[in-house]
């Protein structure tokens, strides 16, 4: 090979050069930045068994407490669920639920007794759940206004296009307006406690079960401290309801668009099996549970059909803990997650000790 | 700019105006503007001195001769405006060699040659002026037909995106025909039944409604086609280039060039370069010649040793030999061996001799335009640099007449009577003068090819041959071109004799050359041996361990020459691509196509004796709509290392249909191929043969305009920058100042964007699928409605905003490994040219983690959701909950993706990626304000979802789990691959980690290598001889006297000159483009 000057030491970038005439007169070399010459200090973490191995065992370590904490959790949760449907023959709901119209005058009225094997302490939450109701079918999500719900005076009189074909009855618009609005669960329920065969009713709180920002937020009465009656002068009920908006409830903090029941419907839900909270039944002192053990009958005054969709309709008791409501599916996720994480950490080590380390030590063929 | 001469005066003009017929006048070291006919020049005998490295990549001067009818014009305008003749010549071709023509003259017919023309491209030098007329101009230029077409081009990757990007549409659409189908069971199932609380709109029934399904879920799914990809890789693309910019380790101190890149849209193609095609002059050489070494009586001159013997590395540092004694010395000239000064003025007259040979026996035109400056205008550099040699060790060439010598010699001016120069041609491989001293003597001086000259020695000097012999070894092992010198005194009564029958030859009018060849064979014999010269032809800084270097990453070197196959063979040795330890060196030289194919299967045969006669092709489809034929020839196996040196003639037919595989072929079994003497546009049919039968990425890299053509068919071309002429630079997609950043552009700028765009890709399409297909995993529970799983705020920023940085910090940033262990281990750049990181394969991998990822972020939010209420019993299993539950697992999911894919954490990567979770949250918990809502009402529905739902433990404990869930396998089945099969990135990765880089291995002296091959290469041609003893050249010279030419340029005329090239340049680039 020839004596050549090359050097590869000179390219380094740091040469000092002096442009024509000395000194750095406007040469065109670049700049000697980190960022230009990409040498940006990086950390450049790679996996190895050091890192890897340990992430292993400490997430399984970690997860599998919370799991087992979780599911013990969820299980010291007392639930109690009533299907009363009626589809069976036997049930006592049948015969409501075969004879359905919308805007049938007569309310037909059902009574289905139960046993609460446990007695339920602090507050309990009435729920009613719905199944195979599209509450998240596309068309149905959109088919409301929300500016007619805030309040809105104008949207009151002209409802969104989204709302068709509930924007208009009768030449007049509907408050609230809408398919979500027009399907409002409209079952009333009632529960009472039988000890020793007098009948006594359980107290029901109906307000306090929506969001504190859909209530005081989100939904607002059009009109500012009006009468609501007057409010609503001028607009159609839904087509399937059988009272206008403004007689939902007598409290006029619970009444119009702030009706709680309502608020709450109007949260549609994410899934087709959903449920709702109705009801809670608030703790009045220490001594006593809040639900005893013993024999309840919950009536229904049977409105809502969903017969016709092959739907079913639950009625859930329900206590609650800090993870919310009963679903042991975290705690088994978490403890199903951590064994594996503690078997696979068991064969990476395994593997790494088998293969790793003559790989490691194999030099890099040039 | 130049002159051109019509209607009756000169006047600048634009290259782009040059029409034919237009006469044009050109100045010394101009550029030649189109074809001309040479009409006149300054020069005694109408000649003009070429140079046609731009074209032909030969180095040496090139003479043409007007015709004596148009030169007798001179530089008369008045003649020259009215001059009006016809010209008729062939049509427009690419044969740079050939030209045929008439012209017609006052009825007279004068024949056209070659020699009359000069061809665009070529520079004029050691001419004052020179008048011509175009012929060919523009388009019509031999160098333009030559050059080729300029084609669109794109990456691989880019055919490849468009591939997938057609794919992508189908599974798009074969989704939402799945989806319509599903919508339509759907409504006729279960919807016709939940009318009563879903009404149908009006005339909309199940079929209908499908339809209708079907185009929802083309906009709800279209995030499956990348549109914003586009983008992002242009602006990946725009980022690397401009870090090849600003590279300083590509940037040229001596001429202040930095690299540059010209062409955005082809970074990720230089990490899968799998083919160098390369132009030798200018490119691997820098065009200097240097008198390295010598022999002189049996010693060895021109190497320094230590104290202990060993040799020393002669760098620029190296202490020089002080020439300062002599005032004619030239003071560019560098030596390092004090020795052979002492020698020579000590009076060795062996050294003496050997140095008066070198003075006397050339063609060398000396001018000495000032008493003591002297100028040689040497026909060839090898020639230069003797004769400047000769100057510096104090025998000065100062002038010569047709009939006299004139050498300076110790400061003794002394006259030689030259009686005869017996011309050098490439048979001969020889050169010879014989002259008479001013004592009388007569000697024969020759110089030639070391293998010619030993058949005519003198037996006496048998010893000292074999001692030359050893120097001359070991010269060309180190790839040094020699010459070996030797002399004969002469009897005045032979010389007598041999005079009248070379006269009588000269004059003969049948076998001329023959005779002469007799009588020139009949005096040079017995000759006495003086010694051998060394000339390096000097290769540019670092082009031997750049080719180490590229060889090192698989890439394999193909040499492209115009040049002699001597000189190019001279300098695949002297750069390392041909070595002694190759096991042969095959060489095509046939002039027929039985020949060369005859000549190349033996050459197969040999390298791979059980090879098939029928190559082995693979035919198949690719690209758009599978349109594309592909012939693949795949390569075959070969113990050890061959090298192929095939010449120009032999290529033409080697190139024919019919031949081009077998070439082909052979030409890949070879470690090392040279190609000499091709034309530019067979250089670029060599490059195309490769692409179209290999399917591999190829680069060429030329710096003259004779490189044009193969650039602009190479995928990538790259130019070298910072020399005269830009021709290549300007059709170069890259262009940088010295070969050898070659290795920094495609090892470390070319694997890095290779790796980044890869990278890029593979984790763009993950996180577009990712968030798409969660869509379709809903549609199983909203009875297809194609309701979106999240808010469509979050859809429309997630690639605008939300996603959008991170990726792009990756493409920008990431480097597996910095750029010292790049070039530490060239192994790394393999993976680039198998397309390992990013194919239909790897993105089907892609699609099915996709998948999964998808999987896991819509099923474990919708368990973990269900019947879930809040800890004050208040249900969050709304939509809206939900959907923020759901983008929130997604965006954490892919951030964390990017963090395992991210192999460089630079802080600004970890901004990326902690701003765009930041500017998550803080956009989401601001969308979802009461404030937003009340100003837009209509336009933010999720008021309140963020504070509701973000406030429940379990909703963070589902985030975690999904995180957890899609990361651990990709972690646990890369660590698996890591440990079972280490890719050579994970074996560098880790070794960086644990030891610091090796420290550059001391450069030692190269190994000393004594070769057995002949070293000489000498670019020369014949004709000067004839030239320098032309009688007439002594007469014409007075009448055309230069002070008066001197005066006459610079006058007027002068004033107009053009300032500097680039003016030229940019105007060639118009010519290029415009009609």
């Amino acid at each position: 090979m020839m004596a050549s000057s090359y050097n590869a030491k000179d390219e380094d970038g740091h040469i000092s050069v002096s442009g024509p005439g000395g000194g750095a007169l406007r040469s065109k070399k670049p700049e000697n930045t980190a960022f230009k010459q990409q040498r940006l200090p990086a950390w450049q973490p790679i996996l190895t068994a050091g890192t890897v191995l340990p992430a292993f065992f400490i997430i399984g370590l970690i997860f599998i407490p919370i799991g087992i904490g979780l599911y013990v959790t969820s299980n010291n949760i007392k639930e109690f669920e009533i299907d009363y449907t009626g589809v069976d023959m036997s049930s006592p709901c049948f015969n409501c639920s075969q004879n359905f119209s919308w805007n049938s005058t007569r309310p037909c009225t059902c009574t289905i007794p139960f046993y609460l094997e446990q007695s339920y302490e602090n507050n309990v939450f009435m729920y009613y759940g719905l199944s195979n109701f599209y509450q998240n079918h596309r068309r149905y999500v959109k088919s409301r206004d929300d500016s007619q719900l805030n309040g809105d005076v104008n949207s009151l009189q002209y409802p969104s296009k989204e709302c068709e074909p509930y924007a208009y009855h009768d030449n007049k618009p509907i408050a609230p307006c809408g398919a979500i609005a027009n399907s409002m669960f409209n079952d009333t329920l009632e529960l009472f406690y039988h000890p020793n065969g007098t009948k006594v009713p359980v107290p029901l709180t109906a307000t306090g079960i929506a969001w504190w920002a859909d209530k005081h937020v989100k939904f607002r009465n059009p009109g500012e401290n009006q009468n609501l009656t007057a409010v609503f002068q001028g607009t159609s009920k839904p087509v399937n309801w059988r009272r206008p908006v403004y007689e939902l409830d007598y409290d006029p903090l619970n009444n119009g668009f702030i009706n709680e029941d309502f608020i709450v419907w109007m949260r549609t839900a994410a899934l087709p099996t959903f449920r709702k909270l109705y009801r809670i039944i608030n703790k009045k002192d220490n001594m006593v549970p809040t639900l005893q053990r013993g024999n309840y009958t919950l009536e229904v005054v049977y409105n809502f059909p969903v017969r016709s969709f092959e739907g079913r309709k639950r009625m859930i008791l329900s206590t609650i803990s800090w993870m919310g409501g009963k679903n042991p599916f975290l705690g088994i996720a978490y403890i199903t997650v951590g064994s594996v994480c503690f078997f696979l950490g068991v064969v990476l080590l395994l593997i790494h000790h088998k293969y790793g380390n003559r790989n490691n030590s194999a030099d890099i063929s040039n | 700019m130049l002159w051109s001469s019509l209607p009756g005066r000169l006047k600048t003009e634009k290259w782009m105006n040059v029409q034919v017929g237009d006469i044009i006048k050109l100045e010394n070291d101009q550029f030649v503007t189109a074809d001309l006919l040479l009409l006149s020049s300054s020069e005694p005998l109408n000649l003009v001195y070429v140079e046609t490295a731009e074209l032909d990549g030969e180095t040496n001067l090139k003479v043409k001769q007007a015709l004596t009818v148009t030169g007798e014009m001179g530089d008369n305008i008045d003649t020259l405006a009215p001059f009006n003749g016809e010209v008729r010549c062939e049509p427009p071709n690419n044969r740079l060699d050939k030209f045929k023509g008439t012209l017609t003259l006052d009825g007279q017919v004068y024949a056209l040659d070659n020699d009359k023309v000069l061809l665009r491209g070529c520079t004029l030098r050691n001419t004052e002026w020179c008048f011509g007329l175009v012929i060919f101009g523009g388009p019509d230029t031999k160098l333009m037909q030559n050059s080729g077409k300029t084609t669109f081009k794109r990456t691989s990757i880019d055919h490849l995106m468009n591939v997938l990007v057609l794919c992508i549409f189908g599974f798009l659409v074969s989704m939402c025909t799945f989806m319509a189908v599903a919508n339509s069971l759907w409504e006729t199932s279960d919807g016709e039944v939940f009318t009563a609380f879903l009404p149908r709109e009006d005339g909309i029934n199940a079929p209908l409604s499908s339809f209708l399904s079907f185009w929802s879920y083309v906009i709800v799914l279209n995030t499956v086609v990348p549109i914003s990809l586009y983008v992002s890789v242009e602006i990946i693309r725009l980022g690397n280039s401009f870090f090849i910019d600003w590279d300083r380790k590509m940037y040229y101190p001596k001429s202040d060039t930095p690299a540059q890149a010209r062409t955005t849209t082809l970074n990720e193609e230089l990490g899968q370069i799998k083919y160098i095609f390369s132009d030798k002059t200018g490119t691997l050489t820098q065009n200097i010649m240097t008198f390295n070494k010598c022999s002189i009586n049996g010693k060895c001159y021109g190497e320094l040793f230590d104290f202990s013997g060993h040799r020393v590395e002669i760098t620029e540092k190296t202490e020089k030999v002080d020439f300062s004694w002599n005032r004619l010395a030239d003071l560019k000239f560098s030596f390092h061996d004090h020795s052979l000064v002492e020698t020579v003025r000590e009076g060795n007259a062996a050294a003496q001799a050997f140095f008066r040979l070198l003075a006397l026996c050339h063609t060398v035109m000396p001018e000495e335009k000032k008493e003591g400056e002297l100028n040689y205008q040497a026909q060839s550099p090898d020639e230069g640099a003797l004769v400047t040699a000769a100057r510096n060790f104090g025998f000065v060439f100062r002038s010569r007449t047709p009939e006299t010598i004139t050498v300076v010699e110790m400061d003794k001016q002394v006259v030689y009577e030259l009686l005869a120069v017996l011309d050098f041609n490439n048979v001969r491989k020889r050169m010879s003068v014989i002259v008479r001293s001013p004592e009388g003597k007569l000697t024969l001086y020759c110089k030639g090819a070391d293998t010619i000259i030993y058949e005519r020695l003198d037996p006496s000097c048998n010893k000292l041959m074999n001692v030359t012999t050893g120097h001359l070894n070991e010269y060309a092992g180190d790839g040094l071109r020699t010459l070996v010198l030797a002399y004969k005194d002469l009897d005045e009564d032979y010389m007598e004799d041999w005079k009248k029958r070379h006269y009588e030859a000269c004059i003969a009018m049948d076998d001329r050359e023959e005779r002469l060849d007799e009588l020139y064979e009949e005096i040079e014999k017995d000759l006495q041996l003086l010694g051998a010269t060394a000339v390096e032809d000097k290769l540019q800084d670092g082009v031997p361990q750049t080719i180490e270097q590229l060889a090192k990453a698989d890439i394999k070197i193909w040499v492209l020459t115009g040049d002699k196959q001597e000189t190019a063979e001279n300098i695949g040795y002297s750069c390392n691509m041909l070595r002694e330890e190759m096991k042969g060196i095959f060489i095509v030289n046939a002039n027929t196509a039985e020949g060369v194919k005859e000549e190349l299967e033996n050459a197969r045969r040999t390298m791979c004796p059980d090879s098939p006669v029928e190559p082995n092709v693979i035919r198949s489809r690719a690209g758009l709509f599978w349109t594309q034929k592909t012939v693949n020839v795949p390569d075959e196996k070969v113990d050890g290392d061959y090298g192929l040196v095939i010449n120009g003639h032999s290529l033409a037919f080697a190139l024919e249909k019919n031949l081009q595989l077998e070439l082909l072929r052979t030409a890949c079994m070879c470690q090392t191929v040279i190609c000499c003497r091709v034309t530019p546009l067979q250089k670029a049919q060599v490059v195309q043969l490769v692409k179209k039968y290999k399917q591999a990425v190829t680069l060429a890299i030329g710096d003259g305009a004779n490189d044009v053509s193969m650039i602009k068919a190479a995928h990538i071309g790259v130019g070298i920058s910072g020399q005269e002429g830009m021709q290549a630079v300007l059709s170069s997609d890259f262009s940088f100042a010295q070969f050898r950043y070659l290795q920094r552009l495609l090892l470390v700028h070319g694997r890095w964007s290779y790796l980044r765009m890869c990278k890029f890709l593979r984790y763009f399409f993950y996180k577009n699928f990712t968030f798409t297909l969660v869509h379709f995993w809903y549609a199983f529970f909203c009875g297809f409605s194609a309701q979106t799983v999240y808010d469509e705020w979050f859809i429309t920023l997630y690639n605008l905003i939300y996603t959008a940085l991170p990726i792009l910090g990756m493409g920008i940033f990431d480097q597996d490994v910095n750029d010292r262990w790049s070039f530490q281990y060239p192994q790394l750049y393999s993976p680039g040219q198998l397309n390992l990181y990013f194919s239909k394969k790897a993105f089907v991998r892609c699609v099915m983690h996709s998948c999964y990822s998808s999987l896991i972020l819509f099923f474990i939010p919708w368990a973990a959701i269900q019947d879930t209420v809040r800890d004050d019993g208040k249900d969050i299993a709304d939509y809206q909950s939900f959907a923020l539950l759901a983008q929130t697992c997604l965006l954490v999911v892919v951030n964390i993706q990017i963090c395992l894919d991210t192999h460089y954490w630079t802080a600004v990567n970890q901004f990326f990626v902690w701003g765009s979770l930041a500017a998550y949250f803080a956009v989401t918990f601001t969308m979802y304000s009461n404030g937003m809502f009340f100003i837009f009402t209509s336009s933010f529905p999720f008021i309140g979802t963020a504070r509701n739902s973000l406030s429940q433990p379990n909703m963070w404990l589902t985030i975690f789990l999904t995180a957890l869930l899609c990361t651990l396998p990709v972690v646990a089945f890369r660590f698996i691959l890591i440990q079972l099969r280490p890719t050579i990135n994970d074996k560098v990765r880790s070794k960086f980690r644990k030891e610091v880089l090796p420290a550059a291995k001391p450069r030692r002296p190269p190994m000393r290598r004594i070769s057995t091959r002949s070293g000489y290469a000498f670019s020369h041609s014949q004709g000067y001889g004839d030239l320098v003893t032309s009688k007439r050249f002594l007469l014409t010279r007075p009448l055309k006297s230069r002070p008066i030419l001197f005066v006459k340029t610079d006058s007027a005329l002068a004033e107009n000159r053009p300032q500097h090239y680039r003016t030229i340049r940019e105007e060639q680039e118009e010519v290029h483009r415009g009609p």
